[in-house]
């Protein structure tokens, strides 16, 4: 696709020699490096409360932002008004970050292979509102219907397109237009008067409106939710203390995503901040554990074309049999390490500075039978789902929180307990993996990553895994 | 400009009113960010730029739609206002939705001090300046601190602009600016940071740098040789930085939006006892210069000071119109939302009501017990009140801090926790919109080997 066919060439009448003028603005004072970041996004979403549709909301946002590298060095600077005297103003900002004398000569930009991750067609507006009014409807009512004990219900559906285009002064053009889609459904539950509890579930992708129809239906999601707060209505106290712990495939993979993946981003790295600074090559998990981030899996909600530096996203192993191997670059990190880019260099948007993030980090499948790793254990707890989880990447101590677990006691699972932190370090709780399942599984497609104020979505997988240690943060 | 932004949003409120809209409001925001970044002693990154963007809300009868935009031309504008009227045809009648009651409202006058001159006129020198000399502290404070992950002085200005079709119109600036750093402690194999930062409305107002990085270095330093303990029930004691926490948890749990729909364990209890006596929190938004100060609220209703708990009495829930009409009460004035949809409930500045012990003294109570210093995780669930997170601190013994904690967990349940709440510092200072001074609670479990 040549630019003028491209959505800011159409839209904006964007042409090369404007990206070349941008490019050459923003060199004016010599940086080494500039790049600059067009996105247009486009969102919408929907949700149910109380059985009333209270809400609908669209809108557009749209800017470029144009960085500059000089040695170490970042200057950025951003414009929401695409004329070409903000865009230049915007330039000379991040310019300023150098000073010396201006490159000159055209750079001649080229444009970088393509391929198509995402099987939906790139706007697929049909059914239209109606459709999408339809669905969240439908999970409400489900839900209502599972359990007479089911007293509160909310569902949302968003959907969202950005645009987006990268010209650096490498000469390198790419464009891209990334689809987005989830569902969510939270359910309240109770017994008589007694207290309320919470489930929640949700899903998606680099999915349009058909995959709610075809693949995941609004009563898959909100059956799971409605499940998983009456579950909790038996639940007693959970344990405290270290125990075995047992994680069930697919989401409980956030521990990977605490545990290791921040840890192995370049930036940190490159500073010597982690706890896996200069760890390359060392033991940091049991021999059963390969870790990877893959942001180049179909329709998946940490999936990418390139990434927001006009990298291609791609598999990159981080841990081999236990082996640290690798780390998660961005093109500043990769330049200062002398490593190839590994397509990780993420932004929120065009107001931020990209930085290496991660995509889908999950663990490969080893040999072991789900069935037979719970059997194992004569005493300890398996956790099937999680919120959220935090890292301090320097102590690499982290947490992350199971929302439904049940004891094991004699290898049988026993009853369900209560919401319970886990807390572990980083380059020590792999090394008590003992068991590796055979059914690797990846998350519904509802992880936000969060770093240094920006989110970018993501995702994560992990089949049964035991961990012989592990602190439980419950009350008993 | 300011005019303009008020003109504009009156205009696009009549715009969507001539449209067919029964009821509308609208928000413009725009802002202008600035950030100075250094590491080991170098400039890492300068960034700049400005912003602006509007939104709407529609209601059609009952039923509300909502849109935004970037585009703030007369076409993006067109789009955003046919948006949101097309929403408002496929959502449902909601009989609770509406604006304000006319005489709801209204907006605080006098100057609030929410802007700064200097934070428009503060040179990029002095902002890199101020980044290096916090820095510069942490990094000479000690042999042991060699590395940092960077000293940042950020600051913004902006202005907040809102209109509805009830004839309101109103707009205020603010300012803030902050310096933070965020040394790394070393000792043998084993790596701790900590952070320190000053944040206010405008240059002026901030600490002196090198007092801010030398409280960052001894934060990361006392974290060295930190341990593990066996999992026991004692004492905690939540340090300022934490204890806000626990005020945004309880914060949580009076917003209207979870006690009208019954997912928080303090609905249905006002007038109740829920606390010790020791517990009063207030949500004041007239606070001059504070950071949860502004003269009306996002759907045009005056700002004021509420008694949330007194005595440990549950006074008031947080509210703006919606769930005030839900729960059969007054709006507080707590209405916020984003650039646009519907609004939800938001806070001004939420504080826990100081005390009079000093910090030094509340540990000093405690015979064996746990000093929590950080907090980690997202495990505070605020439908049942179950509470366990991730924490580092200093273990307390005989009434003295003695030595590092971490890789822990402090549980329990907020009702008990707060009906627990054995002791309240005098310590209370405002670094944000939520602020407590120190807190000492009865017994937790800490959760180890």
């Amino acid at each position: 696709m040549a630019l003028q066919h491209s959505f800011f060439g159409q839209k904006f009448g964007l042409s090369e020699n404007d990206l070349e003028r941008y490019l050459g603005e923003a060199l004016s004072a010599g940086g080494d490096y500039a790049d600059l970041y067009f996105e247009y996004l486009a969102t919408s979403s929907l949700s149910i409360d109380e059985s009333i549709v209270k809400s609908a909301t669209q809108g557009v946002s749209l800017g470029v932002g144009v960085r500059v590298i000089h040695g170490e060095r970042t200057g950025y600077a951003y414009s929401d008004d695409l004329s070409a005297e903000r865009i230049l103003k915007a330039a000379r900002t991040a310019a300023h970050i150098a000073s010396g004398p201006g490159a000159s000569g055209r750079i001649g930009l080229k444009e970088g292979p393509k391929r198509d991750l995402y099987t939906t067609p790139a706007l697929d507006a049909s059914g239209g509102l109606a459709l999408r009014v339809q669905l969240i409807r439908q999970a409400d009512q489900a839900a209502r219907a599972y359990d007479p004990r089911v007293f509160q219900v909310q569902a949302s559906y968003a959907e969202s397109l950005r645009h987006m285009l990268v010209a650096t002064s490498e000469g390198n053009l790419t464009f891209d237009e990334q689809p987005m889609a989830r569902m969510g459904v939270s359910v309240l539950a109770r017994t008589g008067g007694g207290d309320p509890q919470r489930g929640y579930s949700g899903g998606g992708g680099r999915v349009g409106i058909n995959f709610f129809l075809t693949e995941k239906t609004p009563e898959y999601f909100a059956l799971e939710a409605a499940r998983q707060a009456v579950v909790q209505l038996d639940a007693a106290p959970a344990p405290a203390g270290e125990m075995t712990v047992v994680l069930g495939p697919g989401w409980p993979g956030i521990l990977l995503h605490e545990a290791v993946g921040h840890g192995l981003e370049a930036d940190f790295n490159r500073k010597g901040v982690s706890a896996f600074s200069n760890r390359v090559g060392q033991k940091v998990a049991s021999e059963l554990c390969t870790v990877v981030d893959d942001g180049a899996i179909r329709d998946r909600r940490g999936s990418i074309n390139v990434d927001d530096e006009g990298n291609p996203a791609r598999q990159n192993v981080l841990i081999e049999n236990g082996i640290l191997r690798g780390y998660l670059q961005d093109r500043l990190s990769s330049r200062i390490l002398n490593a190839a880019p590994t397509g990780n260099g993420r932004r929120e948007g065009y107001q931020h500075i990209p930085m290496p993030r991660m995509t889908n980090t999950f663990m490969l499948a080893g040999q072991s039978d789900p069935e037979e790793i719970i059997r194992s254990v004569p005493k300890g707890l398996y956790c099937v789902n999680f919120g959220g989880g935090q890292v301090d990447i320097t102590s690499g101590n982290f947490v992350f929180s199971a929302s439904e677990s049940y004891l094991i006691e004699d290898g049988r699972l026993g009853r369900p307990v209560r919401g319970a932190t886990l807390i572990g370090n980083g380059p020590e709780a792999l090394k008590y993996v003992s068991m590796v399942g055979n059914d690797l599984k990846l998350d519904e497609g509802i992880g936000i990553c969060g770093k240094e104020g920006q989110s970018v979505p993501v995702g994560v997988g992990i089949p049964t895994i035991r961990i012989d240690r592990l602190t439980v943060g419950g009350t008993e | 400009m300011s005019l303009n932004l008020e003109e504009l949003a009156a205009e696009i409120v009549s715009r969507a009113r001539r449209r067919g809209a029964d009821g509308v409001e609208c928000l413009i925001g725009e802002g202008e960010e600035f950030s100075a970044s250094v590491r080991m002693r170098e400039v890492e990154s300068l960034k700049n730029a400005g912003s602006r963007s509007a939104g709407l809300r529609v209601l059609v009868g009952k039923r509300a739609g909502s849109a935004y935009t970037s585009d703030l031309t007369a076409e993006g504008l067109d789009t955003m206002i046919g948006s949101a009227l097309e929403l408002a045809a496929i959502t449902s009648d909601d009989p609770f939705a509406g604006l304000p009651e006319p005489e709801e409202l209204g907006q605080l006058s006098g100057d609030l001090q929410l802007w700064s001159g200097d934070v428009g006129s503060t040179g990029t020198t002095r902002k890199i300046e101020l980044s290096r000399a916090a820095e510069e502290a942490a990094l000479s404070f000690d042999p042991r601190i060699q590395n940092s992950e960077g000293a940042s002085c950020d600051s913004y200005q902006g202005r907040h602009v809102f209109a509805n079709s009830l004839g309101f119109v109103g707009s205020y600036r603010t300012s803030t600016c902050s310096l933070s750093v965020v040394p790394i402690a070393r000792q043998g194999e084993t790596m701790e940071r900590d952070y320190w930062y000053s944040l206010a409305r405008g240059f002026g107002g901030l600490d002196d740098p090198a007092a801010v990085g030398r409280k960052a270095a001894l934060r990361a330093l006392r974290r060295l040789g930190s341990r593990k303990v066996s999992t026991c029930k004692v004492p905690v004691i939540f340090d300022p930085q934490v204890a806000r926490s626990l005020v945004q948890n309880i914060f949580e749990a009076v917003n209207g939006e979870a006690v009208y729909r019954k997912s928080s364990f303090l609905a249905g209890r006002l007038g109740e006892r829920v606390g010790s006596e020791l517990l009063t929190v207030i949500d004041d938004s007239t606070l001059p210069g504070l950071f949860g100060t502004s003269p009306f609220d996002d759907e045009g209703v005056a700002s004021r000071r509420t008694v949330v708990l007194e005595g440990g009495v549950l006074k008031s829930y947080l509210l703006n119109c919606y769930t005030a009409r839900k729960l059969g009460l007054k709006t507080t004035g707590s209405a916020t939302r984003g650039i646009t949809g519907n609004s939800s409930v938001g806070h001004g500045n939420f504080y826990l009501q100081a005390g009079t012990h000093s910090p030094e003294s509340i540990v000093k109570q405690v015979k064996n017990g746990y000093y929590v210093t950080e907090l980690m995780g997202f495990g505070v669930n605020a439908v049942t009140g179950d509470y366990s997170r991730g924490a580092s601190g200093i273990w307390i013994e005989n009434g003295e801090l003695a030595y590092p904690v971490s890789e822990v967990t402090v549980s329990g349940n907020l009702k008990q926790m707060l009906m627990d709440l054995e002791a309240v510092g005098g310590d209370l200072e405002f670094r944000g919109a939520t602020a407590s001074p120190t807190l000492l609670i009865r017994e937790m479990t800490v959760s180890g080997h």
